[in-house]
């Protein structure tokens, strides 16, 4: 979503689906995962909308919809790919909106060349450090910023920090062919690019019937032009693969051609996974971001002055011109009055990034044995996380382990309740860990925010005291904070610098000293650090330490004291102004100048949402511009304008350097330019496009004797395995497995695989079934059910099994734990795992107990294949 | 006068979340029914107990290729909150010997569990199955039509949780007219096995929650004739009569043989 579109987060409004004319969901079952959002498709539906599921079972949310589509799962590319092609080779593009918004007339390098050509990657592979260099992706004239382009650049990088793309070279300098007839143009680079996704590969595929991809690809793109717009919502389903976000991507590029970003009824919801996973990387809880996506400073490139890091990440066109204004300001809420011209308002204190420490990277270290401590915290890896197995084994190389929840989850009882200590492979005798278990106050029970879906700040009061020791978050990392600072004070050497000169006063109020959460809202907003008057918007803020602001993106959510607008509870309209606050500005739906004309004027009179007021020279409209509010649409910069400056009047896009949507991400993508059809990591079918590359190149599997993988088409493990949720759980279950009114809803864990499957391998419904993996073995009742089916994929059957993720040993809905069966394993970009698309093996009958059930797989694993 | 209120229950809108069932059991303070995987679908409630009072049934027909749920040729997988139905004739009201079950203002039919004294002849007389006796205390119960609540001027637990307006809640006629367009609707977008559950026409009267449905609404614990016993006692008294008659006129007969003697 940066890439394309310039922001992280998810396009629209949930409640704006109301107006979709048609919704695709894909990669999500919304009705099971977002029940409450699901009620605008519902609205939807009931105005005539028409909403597809394409989706390998058939779920809750099929069963809303008007049309539902089986598409094996891993083949996510190639179905959307389809409907690229579908678009541009009946011509249903939305012309007008494709030349002017997005990057379609961009006329790209003579020597950039296509997977087609090169055999299933795109030019700048460096086979031997496995990571592209991005130079022969740039437009035409771009100069390449030549440090940000060398291959194996910032190789423990994530990509959350490169999130809005352009950083290898100066997209302003490019040439353009509005008639798209150049043959290096990007829409026909496209049109070359999708050549052969015709509906005939996407049956061979993805296993769906011609005439059935046929009907998603005409309703979907008949409910597109200027008269009408259509959605698409996603979820997990689409980012946890090896090429996540090149499926979103294919999603940018669909929806960029049908002209539905900006506009009402159209756009992304990036469905999060549960509350505020949205916030979490706003103010991010990821090792290689600051708040409001600046990049963390990596050791190897950008580390040393703040001057080479602003000059890196600073965009001299575009909205990312302002980016020093947001550093600096991030550095003096941090630091205070530490923080001066002179030291680099303190950048040289913040940690650099090292290595790969993502959640994978660093459980690995700790298997390894590099690492002495864990926080967890609102987590439950040891059944939430890949290779479960791994997870609970490396707690136990930990010197101590914090952990703090409702219930003693899995993750705190590893040493004295697991699948280790039932197998013999741990005794907890001679686990030397200190687990530290502090109860946690539940969120009625504290003062805060949660960050929504559609990157809407809702604010919530605390209902009632946290009985006894249950602290809130707040109160828990305040106050471990401040004796840290005490220690720290102590001992003055270089290493505490940093933490010495961290502002860390929040005032705090009752008997237990929970600090006052106003206070930090107030410094996220920002203020003027010479008076404490807060900043009313971000467009305030300053680069000479004369403001600070703990997060731009969020800066206007407290303007005034007394005024946190995240706690507004009046909707005014339909799209929810005066109920919470929506970054950035409020504005609900993104880029929506594109839902007016180059002109000014809105496409349509049913699809208006902003448009230029020539009586009073502004943008006007059901939503707040997001544009500059006095920036006419026929205002043409000269070529010497920078910053937001150089943005045209009819360039929605502000973000990007070029104010156009991105067809083509020249830069800012690990694994290539546009999507591309790939396998997934395991898979029971080679790659039809490109026999000799099987899955995304740049991806890491970080294979290991305890993360192994099976062989290319391993003839042990012949069936897909996806894993979901159910709306009866919370993810891990620690907030649901210990509810009796939750757990009776699903109180054991089951598979779901097709009576064709059942039959071949000679289970009966409701019996048990024991499922492999090359990482796990584990038995789930069978839900023997037409709701599955087998799909026909490359001229044969193929099965797939589903598994619902939420059990572990304790609580009261007891079973196994799914993502035992796991590899731990990296997307290139945002290094998310793999879940929803590996392979395994499934016989009647019970898993045996004991050791006995570790040498059963490894008896398979020995198996040849 | 407080309105007379009622149930409209959209089947077509739910989405089997089960936010009712929870939302009751959560206001009404009620305990799970056990932790059995039942194999039945998403279902592993089953059916209305003492401590359930809202069910979603879960009820599954092969699906199609192309067809998700709304369409109207496949009914595929169906959701439906089922509810005790607060009947016009109530079977259980009229089976009370103690006054336990009351009407109350709203038009609910309302168990007193401090009146109830576990006789169970509700249980048997309920032509929906909906009353249940808790084994463990020995009285009755069943949904109250969140008789607090409403005294309170507030909405049904469940039909406030209800995230798609599945279940709707407010005054009966009105909601009556309102079934009624939604199923017109339902009918004009070719869904035509859509129906509406509101046995007027049998000795129930009506009742104070309907439903709308796909299908034959057996599937969802609806019958499709449900009558109130108490129809059965003029029969039972016309059995009673004669039998009475045979046995009179048998022991007038033994006298007769005895004379003869």
């Amino acid at each position: 979503m940066g890439t394309s579109f310039g922001r992280g987060g998810a396009t629209t409004a949930q409640q704006d689906l109301a107006n979709s004319d048609a919704i695709l969901i894909m990669g999500s079952s919304m009705a099971e995962n977002h029940p409450v959002g699901f009620q605008w498709v519902i609205e939807a539906r009931k105005r005539g909308a028409t909403i597809i599921h394409v989706d390998p079972r058939f779920t809750r949310t099929s069963a809303m919809a008007d049309i539902w589509v089986p598409m094996r799962s891993g083949s996510d590319v190639a179905f959307l790919g389809g409907l690229i092609h579908y678009v541009l080779e009946q011509g249903k593009e939305f012309r007008e909106y494709v030349v002017h918004y997005t990057n379609a007339a961009t006329i790209l390098r003579d020597d950039v060349k296509l997977p087609d050509d090169l055999a299933g990657i795109f030019s700048g592979w460096d086979e031997e450090n496995k990571k592209y260099s991005p130079e022969t992706w740039l437009y035409k004239d771009e100069d390449p910023k030549p440090d940000a382009i060398k291959p194996g650049h910032a190789t423990a990088g994530g990509g959350h920090g490169k999130d809005r793309g352009g950083e290898a070279g100066d997209a302003t300098k490019h040439e353009t062919d509005p008639t798209l007839q150049h043959p290096n143009c990007v829409f026909n680079v496209l049109k070359r690019h999708f050549a052969r996704y015709t509906p005939e590969f996407v049956e061979d595929v993805c296993g769906v019937p011609k005439e059935q991809f046929l009907k998603v690809a005409e309703v979907f793109s008949n409910a597109s032009g200027p008269e009408k717009t259509a959605a698409i919502c996603y979820a997990v389903g689409w980012t946890q693969h090896s090429n996540g976000v090149q499926i979103i991507r294919a999603a940018a590029i669909l929806q960029l051609l049908l002209g539905n970003i900006g506009r009402p009824g159209g756009g992304i919801l990036a469905l999060r996974g549960h509350a505020s996973i949205q916030g979490s990387t706003d103010i991010p809880t990821l090792y290689d971001i600051l708040p409001g996506y600046l990049p963390m400073p990596f050791w190897e490139s950008d580390a040393h002055t703040l001057d080479e890091y602003v000059k890196r990440h600073r965009s001299n066109s575009g909205w990312w011109s302002n980016f020093e204004k947001y550093i600096v300001s991030l550095l003096k809420a941090w630091y205070g009055s530490a923080a001066t011209k002179d030291n680099e308002f303190g950048f040289r204190w913040l940690p650099r990034v090292t290595g790969d420490h993502s959640e994978s990277g660093y459980w690995l270290d700790m298997q390894d044995g590099k690492m002495e401590g864990l926080f967890v915290m609102g987590q439950n890896p040891a059944v939430g996380a890949a290779n479960g197995r791994l997870q609970r084994t490396a707690l136990s190389k930990l010197k101590w382990l914090v952990v703090r929840d409702f219930v003693e989850t899995e993750t705190a009882s590893f040493w004295h309740d697991s699948q280790e200590i039932e197998n013999g492979e741990l005794k907890t005798e001679d686990i030397a860990t200190e687990i530290f278990f502090f109860p946690a106050a539940s969120h009625v029970e504290k003062e805060g925010s949660f960050t929504n879906t559609q990157r809407l700040i809702q604010y919530h009061e605390k209902a009632i005291e946290p009985p006894e020791d249950c602290r809130s978050e707040t109160w828990f990392l305040y106050h471990l904070g401040r004796r840290l600072k005490e220690k720290a004070k102590a001992e003055p050497i270089a290493r505490n610098a940093g933490l010495n000169a961290l502002t860390w006063d929040y005032p705090t109020e009752g008997p237990i000293r929970e600090p006052v959460v106003d206070a930090i809202v107030s410094e996220i907003n920002g203020y003027k650090t010479a008076s404490g008057e807060l900043v009313r918007e971000y467009t305030e803020l300053e680069a000479d330490g004369s403001t600070a602001c703990g997060c731009w993106i969020y800066s206007g959510v407290h303007p005034k004291p007394g005024h946190n607008l995240a706690n507004q509870r009046k909707p005014k309209d339909y799209l929810g102004h005066g109920w919470g606050f929506c970054w950035p500005s409020d504005r609900r739906i993104l880029y929506n100048r594109a839902s007016a004309r180059p002109d000014g004027k809105p496409w349509s009179e049913r699809k208006k949402l902003v448009w230029w007021d020539e009586s009073k020279r502004q943008w006007t409209g059901q939503d707040v511009p997001d544009f500059g509010k006095e920036t006419p649409p026929d205002y043409r910069p000269d070529r010497k304008a920078e910053g937001i400056k150089r943005i045209a009047g009819d360039q929605p896009f502000i973000m990007h350097p070029d104010g156009v949507g991105w067809l083509w991400v020249s830069s800012g993508l690990k694994d290539g330019p546009l999507p591309t059809h790939y396998e997934p990591l395991e898979a029971v079918v080679e790659n039809r496009l490109y026999p000799q590359r099987a899955s995304n190149p740049p991806a890491e599997k970080k294979q290991r004797p305890d993360n192994p993988y099976g062989y290319s088409l391993d003839k042990r493990f012949p069936y897909i395995l996806t894993t979901y949720r159910l709306t009866e759980h919370h993810t891990a279950g620690g907030m649901s497995r210990s509810l009796p009114h939750l757990s009776e809803l699903q109180p054991e864990l089951f598979c779901e695989i097709s009576p064709e499957m059942a039959n071949e391998i000679g289970i009966r419904h409701g019996e048990y079934a024991t499922i492999m993996s090359p990482r796990g073995i584990i038995e789930a009742r069978a839900m023997i059910t037409s709701r599955m089916r087998p799909l026909k994929v490359q001229g044969r059957w193929v099965h797939e099994v589903g598994l619902p993720y939420h059990w572990g040993r304790r609580g009261l809905a007891k079973g196994d734990t799914v993502n035992d069966l796991l590899a731990i394993s990296e997307e290139p970009n945002v290094r998310i795992m793999e879940t929803k698309a590996l392979v395994c093996d499934i016989r009647p009958g019970r898993r045996p107990r004991g050791k006995a059930a570790l040498d059963e797989l490894n008896a398979k694993m020995r198996q040849t294949a | 006068m407080s309105a007379t209120t009622a149930f409209l229950t959209d089947s077509t809108l739910c989405i089997g979340c089960k936010a009712c069932e929870v939302a009751c059991k959560e206001w009404n303070n009620l305990g799970d029914d056990g932790l059995a995987w039942t194999g039945f679908s998403y279902d592993n409630t089953a059916e209305l107990g003492h401590s359930t009072w809202r069910h979603v049934k879960f009820v599954e027909h092969p699906p199609e290729i192309g067809h998700g749920g709304n369409s109207p040729e496949v009914s595929s997988w169906t959701f439906s909150s089922d509810v005790c139905k607060h009947c016009e004739e109530a079977g259980c009201l009229e089976a009370c010997p103690t006054g336990s079950i009351v009407r109350t203002e709203f038009g609910g039919v309302y168990v007193q569990p401090d009146i109830c004294n576990g006789c169970s002849y509700c249980v048997v007389a309920c032509p929906f199955g909906v009353v249940q006796r808790n084994k463990e205390d020995g009285r009755a119960f069943k949904c109250t039509f969140c008789y607090d609540r409403q005294k309170a001027g507030l909405t049904p637990a469940c039909a406030h949780a209800c995230p798609t307006e599945s279940i709707k809640f407010g005054e009966i006629e009105q909601l009556r007219a309102e079934a009624e367009r939604r199923l017109a609707k339902l009918k004009e977008s070719g869904m035509n096995d859509a129906v509406l559950y509101d046995p007027k026409e049998t000795s129930v009267r009506g009742t104070h929650a309907f439903f709308l449905t796909r299908g034959d609404p057996r599937q969802y614990n609806l019958p499709l004739k449900p009558e109130v016993p108490t129809i059965y006692t003029k029969q039972g008294w016309k059995s009673a009569a004669i039998g009475a008659g045979v046995l009179a006129a048998a022991t007038m007969l033994a006298f007769i043989a005895g004379d003869n003697r």
